[in-house]
């Protein structure tokens, strides 16, 4: 690559950046936690490798449920706007396009951006880096037209682009029935999801919607080949027994031209093994995730983390999550501070009651098991 | 051109200038600053790359930088994850055989 060298001369030549707080990641917790911290007074950045701050807000059309404080009623789309603004308001730094590629000796960052490598430094990190979407391993995985449910949801939502025409859907979690609803209201045509689990995986509410438009959900089935030339042209779907093994003499042939895939999200917590922090698995919360106390904050002091890399769950815990986050990161630089303490108060009851459904209970089990771990 | 939403109840998708653009040495247009992995599905391309062993056609996956399955050349550079690189007047695409010609 011709910039190789350029990077390297930039790298070594550049000025070393230093502040109170710098937040990875301008998805909803990321956002909250650099708000809040800059709110207390802290001198804060946020890096984002996105053109737009919001992180996953920004594809999202559908309405939030839940209390007011919570934007119940308000579409992703629209809170990603609203928390832009109010960044805009508090002006603080913020840096589009920017990958943060390593965490090195001294607490330093190393970020990537058009091509240039700069150094940061700061005195607390927050560290909001999100998920990234699973893949699941079947015969022809890997023939285009096989997408994360995400990616789908990206490609239409924000670029206007929808790469097919008629779509199945694996997995009926959350995002497996979003983003075929999704889909309908883009006019692309949704064959099926193909859930293998005996009950629908995410909110009813979700469910129903999708059901009253007419799209089957399977039940107890998987998906066991991709098939086509080139390109996806249909999905070869198997019924499953107890055991989850497939029945043969089950399969069933269904044209489509995409393949979604939506079985879950993984945190990306790469640069918290760098840092040094001690990471768990933990299934309930998607598998490794860093270690973390009530007040969001890892083995190591300075350093926090929130939303979806903490635990996958959703954009209105993630908030509060970054809410916490950003007020605790404050405190370790400044001391304890009657506002900071009541802003973390005030999220962490938020928290309790978001996860007394009956339907976070995963998240409650998970939680509890990292309070445990050693 | 045919593959981009023209109406959508919710969004409303704001696009900048129609550009011309080669992939394979054929001229095709899109809109300048879309990811490049967008430009080209709308015009119907899906096929990126092609594996290093087995040459199988390969994708997209992720659309969001992670996942480096939409590696392409573009204008002489191997390994530019598509799906993040933003799309220029002129620019030259080409599906990347395995890791690309060394450059």
């Amino acid at each position: 690559m011709t910039n190789d060298k350029e990077q390297v001369l930039n790298f070594e030549t550049s000025k070393l950046q230093t502040l109170d707080i710098c937040v990875i990641g301008g998805g909803p917790a990321g956002l909250e936690a650099g708000i809040i911290a800059r709110r207390l007074g802290a001198k804060v950045m946020i890096i984002d490798d996105n053109p737009v701050l919001g992180g996953q807000l920004i594809k999202q059309t559908h309405k939030f449920f839940g209390s007011k404080a919570h934007y119940c009623g308000v579409r992703g789309v629209d809170i990603a706007g609203i928390l832009s603004k109010e960044i805009k308001d508090l002006g603080f730094d913020v840096l589009h396009n920017a990958t943060v590629v390593g965490y090195y000796d001294d607490d330093i960052i190393g970020v990537l951006q058009h091509d240039k490598l700069l150094s940061v430094k700061a005195r607390a990190y927050i560290f909001a880096t999100g998920a990234s979407e699973n893949m699941l391993a079947f015969d022809n995985a890997d023939l285009p037209g096989v997408y994360g449910a995400g990616a789908v949801q990206t490609m239409m939502n924000v670029y206007g682009v929808v790469p097919g025409k008629r779509a199945v859907v694996i997995g009926s979690g959350n995002i497996g029935l979003i983003v075929p609803y999704q889909l309908l209201q883009a006019g692309v045509e949704v064959a099926a999801i193909i859930e293998i689990m005996d009950k629908v995986g995410g909110y009813y509410v979700h469910a129903a919607k999708i059901k009253r438009a007419g799209v089957p959900i399977i039940l107890k089935h998987t998906i066991i080949q991709a098939q086509g030339r080139d390109c996806v042209e249909a999905a070869l779907i198997s019924k499953v027994d107890g055991k989850y093994e497939c029945l043969p003499g089950t399969e069933k042939t269904i044209e489509c031209d995409m393949i979604l895939i939506a079985i879950g999200l993984s945190p990306l917590c790469e640069l918290l093994y760098q840092a040094g922090c001690r990471i768990d698995y933990i299934p309930e919360l998607g598998g490794h995730v860093p270690f973390h106390n009530e007040d969001m904050m890892t083995t190591k002091k300075n350093i926090f983390v929130c939303g979806d890399l903490a635990c996958i769950e959703e954009a209105s815990t993630a908030m509060l999550e970054g809410k916490i986050a950003g007020a605790k990161a404050h405190e370790v630089l400044y001391g304890e501070t009657k506002q900071g303490k009541e802003i973390a108060q005030q999220a962490k009851r938020e928290l309790v009651v978001i996860r007394s459904s009956p339907f976070e209970q995963r998240i409650l089990i998970g939680k509890e098991k990292l309070k445990a771990s050693k | 051109m045919d593959g981009y939403l023209k109406e959508h109840p919710i969004l409303e998708f704001k696009r900048g200038k129609k550009v011309k653009f080669f992939f394979e040495n054929r001229e095709i247009e899109g809109y300048e600053g879309l990811p490049v992995a967008a430009a080209l599905h709308a015009a119907g391309i899906k096929v990126l790359s092609f594996s290093e062993r087995y040459n199988r056609p390969r994708g997209f996956f992720c659309a969001v930088g992670k996942c480096s399955s939409c590696l392409m050349e573009v204008d002489g550079r191997s390994n530019v994850m598509v799906c993040m690189e933003l799309l220029k007047p002129g620019m030259k695409v080409r599906r990347q055989k395995g890791k690309g010609q060394k450059q």
